[in-house]
């Protein structure tokens, strides 16, 4: 076990505590980096979209695993980023500027939002969030004039300096990156500047963070607008990937799909947002895989184990039924999250460090070390 | 004027169903402090159950309602042993998350068993109207009124003056305490869920003859039901009926005054100004914090 020894408050405060972070990081990077030259164009596609999720998913990190305050309404955002996108791009804008400005206007929208937000909790958060998010599904759907309704709008191909990115090509993917490990280590300075400790000290206790000074309204709306601005830059990002969009992408579901994001790779570290994002965008390849593969690999196991041709054969029919059944995903999905809330509630990355805890304090290592208190009363309750 | 009239008791029907979904909520929240997102999908399932007994089986409607109803019932038992006792007490955000997720299975299976088709139950009240002067009430929504105002009433009273409510409502303050004075806080907690499902089967099979039954009807319900629950404060079963009744009349009047698209979003637009000037609610009471 490696024993950091700190003497000053820099030596805590350090992105790398040591070299070993650097080493990790820098093979990931050049893995990420030569990515394109080794995978197939369906994966890199879907690369891309990890991308997308995962910026969101800091994001939304920033606001309820560092702000503790729910949001079901990032979908909204993701959109009001998407649609300045396509709407500047009507007037010929260069995509610097209306990537900033869709960034701008989004971080302007979610401290609006962030105001009424200040007098809310828990679940009066979580419903006025989801308001919001239905209340601008349907201005899309209405405002025609600049939306186009519920025909949706082309997003034309990005250009960048002169030059055309086209949506599959490997520079938007790299420029999907960038935006992603921008992002990332923006976060990572914020939340330890002054401003992400007063998120932490609002997320631990409000009471306790304002009779400290913190000016916990100031920090709320601050946490709103970061928060949406990242998800407009997403949501820039997302419109290109699609190159179309149209209300009914950006529902409550989307919404949803991103609080998973985090639940499953957990909220407490931004780690969590880019292993939930994996796990959501390759749900869909495995379902295919499920579809394509498993009936013939089933009956084969079952063939194995001495079972005739005609049971295989009806084995590997029954199960191609229950693989292409409509809704199996709505389903799957259902039973990951209960799955994750009641078992796993710190998420994969919460799992990485109990499983490293666990070779680091061999055989000293206990459960009860991630063990979360239960609160029975209810004035004693933060949210 | 007659327009009024009739557009007023439209939203008041269409209100009181909402109200029986904030009910559920209203319910699960009194006793365990948890907001079931799963209330919509629950009402759904009930209406697939009792379309399953009067429909296909060919029970009699009462006969079918019942049995839905107590199924139901045993359903929600399940679910709340299965899904909500495990995490009762970690942070309320952990159970919403759960709630979803339950509601995302329920869709979904519910989605593979009856298929996606509008289902239809053949109910007493499905056809006829009565006429008072020129004003034309359909029974199925009359009886849909009448149904909430019944369960409100007996709900009310079940609260406040048994000595079960009692202990459902000493349990939602300070679980441990009521633990200590006797009261078995696990099976108050079971039952509870069990009351709230049956309540939503209620309003599931008497919607059925206004929407028809399908598996996406518990969600757009369900999420039109939020705002009646707040608007009523969160915590209490008049307030949620009277929310419901005010969200209905709202929604029906911003359909037939406002211009088109106002429909959908009103009632949440009010759900955000309650919430902004108000957010205990018309019933509710502030709850201060304990640091």
């Amino acid at each position: 076990m490696r024993f950091l020894f700190k003497t000053d408050y820099e030596d805590d405060i350090k992105l790398f505590p040591h070299s070993g972070y650097l080493v990790s990081y820098g093979v990931l990077l050049a893995l990420l980096l030569i990515a394109p030259y080794l995978l197939s164009s369906y994966l890199m596609s879907q690369l891309v979209f990890v991308c997308i999720y995962a910026t969101v998913g800091v994001a939304l990190l920033i606001l309820t695993g560092f702000t503790g305050q729910a949001s079901l309404g990032h979908a909204a955002f993701l959109a009001i980023g998407a649609y300045t996108a396509a709407y500047l791009q009507k007037y010929n804008v260069p995509f610097p500027v209306y990537f900033l400005a869709a960034g701008g206007l989004t971080g302007i929208i979610g401290a609006m939002v962030g105001f009424p937000a200040l007098r809310l909790t828990g679940i009066y958060l979580v419903i006025a969030t989801i308001s919001f998010a239905l209340i601008v599904e349907e201005i899309l759907a209405r405002w025609e004039s600049v939306t186009n309704g519920n025909e949706g709008m082309r997003v034309k191909t990005l250009s960048l300096l002169g030059v055309t990115v086209p949506r599959d090509s490997p520079t938007f993917y790299y420029l999907c990156l960038a935006v992603l490990v921008l992002t990332i280590i923006g976060t990572l300075n914020l939340l330890r500047s002054p401003t992400g400790r007063a998120f932490v000290a609002i997320r631990d206790s409000e009471t306790a963070a304002r009779s400290m000074g913190v000016n916990v309204a100031l920090y709320k709306v601050k946490s709103f607008a970061i928060s949406a601005a990242i998800t407009g830059f997403a949501g820039v990002l997302f419109a290109h990937k699609l190159s179309f969009i149209s209300p009914e992408m950006f529902t409550l579901q989307l919404s949803i799909e991103f609080i998973i994001v985090i639940l499953i790779g957990g909220a407490f570290s931004l780690h969590g947002a880019v292993l939930g994002a994996i796990f959501i965008v390759m749900i869909d390849p495995f379902l295919t895989y499920l579809k394509d593969d498993m009936p013939g690999m089933i009956a084969g196991i079952a063939a194995t184990f001495g079972a005739g041709p005609a049971t295989a054969g009806s084995i590997k029919s029954n199960v191609a039924a229950f693989a292409s059944l409509n809704g199996l995903k709505g389903a799957i999905y259902g039973i990951i999250i209960v799955l994750f809330v009641l078992f796993e509630p710190l998420g994969l990355y919460g799992r990485w460090l109990k499983i490293k805890l666990f070779f680091q304090l061999f055989p000293l290592y206990k459960r009860a070390t991630f063990k979360r208190q239960k609160i029975y009363v209810k004035s004693e309750r933060n949210r | 004027m007659l327009d009024f009239v009739q557009q007023l008791v439209s939203g008041v029907a269409l209100g009181c169903v909402y109200g029986l979904i904030a009910l559920g909520f209203v319910l699960v929240y009194k006793a365990t402090e948890v907001v079931n997102f799963a209330q919509g999908d629950l009402m759904m399932l009930g209406g697939f159950f009792a379309f399953t007994f009067i429909g296909m089986m060919g029970l009699n409607y009462w006969i079918g309602f019942a049995g839905a109803v107590a199924a139901m019932a045993l359903f929600g038992m399940l679910a709340e042993r299965v899904v909500v006792r495990p995490i009762l007490g970690y942070p309320q955000f952990s159970i919403i998350m759960a709630t979803i997720g339950l509601g995302y299975f329920l869709r979904s299976i519910a989605g593979m068993i009856w298929g996606t088709d509008d289902l239809k139950i053949e109910t007493p009240f499905s056809q006829g109207v009565l006429r008072i002067g020129s004003l034309v009430l359909a029974y199925d929504k009359l009886s849909v009124i009448a149904a909430t105002m019944i369960l409100c009433t007996l709900l009310y009273l079940f609260f406040n003056k048994t000595t079960l409510g009692t202990a459902m409502r000493a349990s939602s303050e300070n679980m441990l305490a009521a633990y200590y004075m006797g009261i078995p806080v696990k099976r108050v907690v079971s039952v509870v869920w069990a009351i709230s499902a049956a309540v939503a089967t209620c309003a599931g099979v008497l919607l059925a003859p206004i929407t028809f039954i399908h598996s996406n009807v518990g969600l757009v319900l369900g999420l039109k039901a939020f705002p009646a629950a707040v608007l009523g404060g969160f915590g209490s079963i008049p307030g949620a009926v009277v929310g419901g009744v005010l969200i209905g009349v709202i929604e029906s009047m911003a359909g037939f005054y406002l211009p088109e698209g106002w429909k959908d979003v009103a009632p949440y637009v009010v759900l955000l100004a309650v919430l902004l000037l108000k957010p205990e609610g018309l019933f509710g009471h502030h709850v201060r914090k304990k640091v």
